[in-house]
């Protein structure tokens, strides 16, 4: 019996310190949308992170939106052949690209490595007490050192989800067209004419600003919110790579189901 | 050795937003439909018992080229019948007036277009004309209904 209430003690005290952190989050996050016009002025500190941020993870994007693009490629043929439509292999590895997989997948890479570094990145700073000594030289440090970090990612991520979706349809005309022998012509024709401008690849550019947001939000909140251990440290960056893949394939069904209807 | 550094980086920075731009800019171009030239041309209208699907920035094609786009489907408030107003390209200029328009489907689940046969009278459409012999859309409910009336009257 004491076990039981035990239990409920322990689920009530960890929902009261989950709302409490989504509720710190808010006003960290309103600090930092405050403090942006500043940080925009240290274009240097900006592009410096833009290219840990970005740059180093491109290559990680381009070889997995090539395999996923493959994957598609081939796993699409195999299944359209059996209807003789193997012609439209192109609007399916393209819709499912631009619509879906190029935004999403980009950022669940972006959290597992960009994000769990900006968290680790912040978080070591917390613990090595520079984020106080920051604050001790009347220095904001949300806006020093987190803002360029959060304006760095928000700009990568459209970019990065971009360079997947097409290295996604490279690898799979690669797969469909030169390997599997789907008709160079009608590959692309097709995937032309049912892939819109604005109905798809905007969407689709929306969904990874949004992601893009809400994965920076999430990584470098957790740096800033980390306890100031190893351990603590350790914690910050797992629960930035699971919040973020939960928060964005949350908010890829609801905006999904608004774009797409 | 710091200033280098630094040119380094930003040079870099700078690829990798150029790489980003430029695949969005292949999707945009490559990837969907989006045609940079838009018609530009004259307009005509066609009227309709029934337009089927057919949307404005449906094609409109003449022995199966595309000369022109649907502009604007609406209903006559007085005869209640479809009014289709179609933009021809200014190159065909010269297609007769006793041109008939259908409404056929591209394909089997295809998109619907606007279809143009063209005459053989010696006056040339002019913007703002209409076409004076048209075909509706083919509705598959009234086919149907055909088939099964024919196929009940037969069996009498």
């Amino acid at each position: 019996m004491s076990a039981l209430i035990e239990v409920l003690r322990l689920l009530g005290q960890r929902a009261l310190l989950a709302f409490g952190r989504l509720g710190r989050g808010q006003g960290f996050l309103l600090h930092l949308c405050m403090v942006l016009p500043g940080a925009m002025r240290r274009s240097s500190d900006i592009i410096q992170m833009i290219y840990v941020v970005g740059f180093l993870s491109l290559l990680i994007i381009l070889v997995s939106g090539f395999f996923v693009g493959m994957v598609l490629g081939l796993q699409g043929y195999n299944t359209l052949i059996d209807f003789g439509a193997e012609e439209s292999l192109g609007v399916l590895v393209a819709l499912s690209l631009v619509r879906e997989l190029g935004p999403v997948v980009t950022a669940l890479l972006f959290a597992g490595r960009a994000g769990s570094a900006l968290t680790a990145e912040i978080g070591l700073m917390k613990t090595t007490e520079q984020l106080a000594a920051i604050e001790m030289m009347a220095v904001d440090p949300i806006q020093r050192v987190v803002a360029p970090r959060f304006i760095a990612g928000m700009v990568s991520m459209p970019l990065l989800a971009a360079v997947f979706s097409l290295a996604g349809i490279y690898g799979g005309s690669f797969v469909g067209v030169t390997l599997l022998g789907v008709d160079s012509g009608s590959f692309w024709s097709q995937m032309q004419s049912a892939v819109g401008l604005w109905e798809d690849i905007f969407n689709g550019i929306i969904k990874s600003v949004v992601f893009g947001f809400t994965v920076t939000w999430i990584a470098v909140y957790e740096g800033y919110e980390t306890s100031p251990t190893s351990a603590g440290i350790s914690l910050a960056t797992t629960r930035t790579v699971v919040n973020s893949s939960l928060a964005v394939l949350g908010m890829d069904f609801v905006l999904t189901a608004l774009m797409f209807n | 050795m710091q200033e280098t550094a630094h040119t380094y980086v930003e040079i870099i920075v700078g690829v990798f937003v150029a790489i980003g731009l430029g695949a969005l800019m292949l999707l945009c171009l490559q990837v969907s439909g989006f045609n940079a030239e838009d018609i530009d041309g004259y307009r005509i209208n066609a009227r309709f018992s029934n337009v089927g699907q057919l949307q404005s920035g449906a094609p409109v094609r003449m022995s199966g080229v595309k000369v022109g786009v649907v502009r604007n489907v609406t209903i006559d408030r007085e005869i209640f019948d479809a009014v289709v107003t179609m933009e021809i390209d200014d190159r065909y200029d010269r297609i007769p007036i006793d041109t008939s328009a259908s409404i056929y489907t591209s394909g089997l689940l295809g998109e619907q277009y606007a279809a143009l046969l063209a005459g053989s009278d010696e006056e040339f459409l002019e913007d703002g004309d209409y076409l004076e012999f048209t075909s509706s859309a083919i509705v598959l409910e009234e086919i149907v209904g055909n088939l099964l009336f024919s196929k009940a009257a037969g069996d009498e």
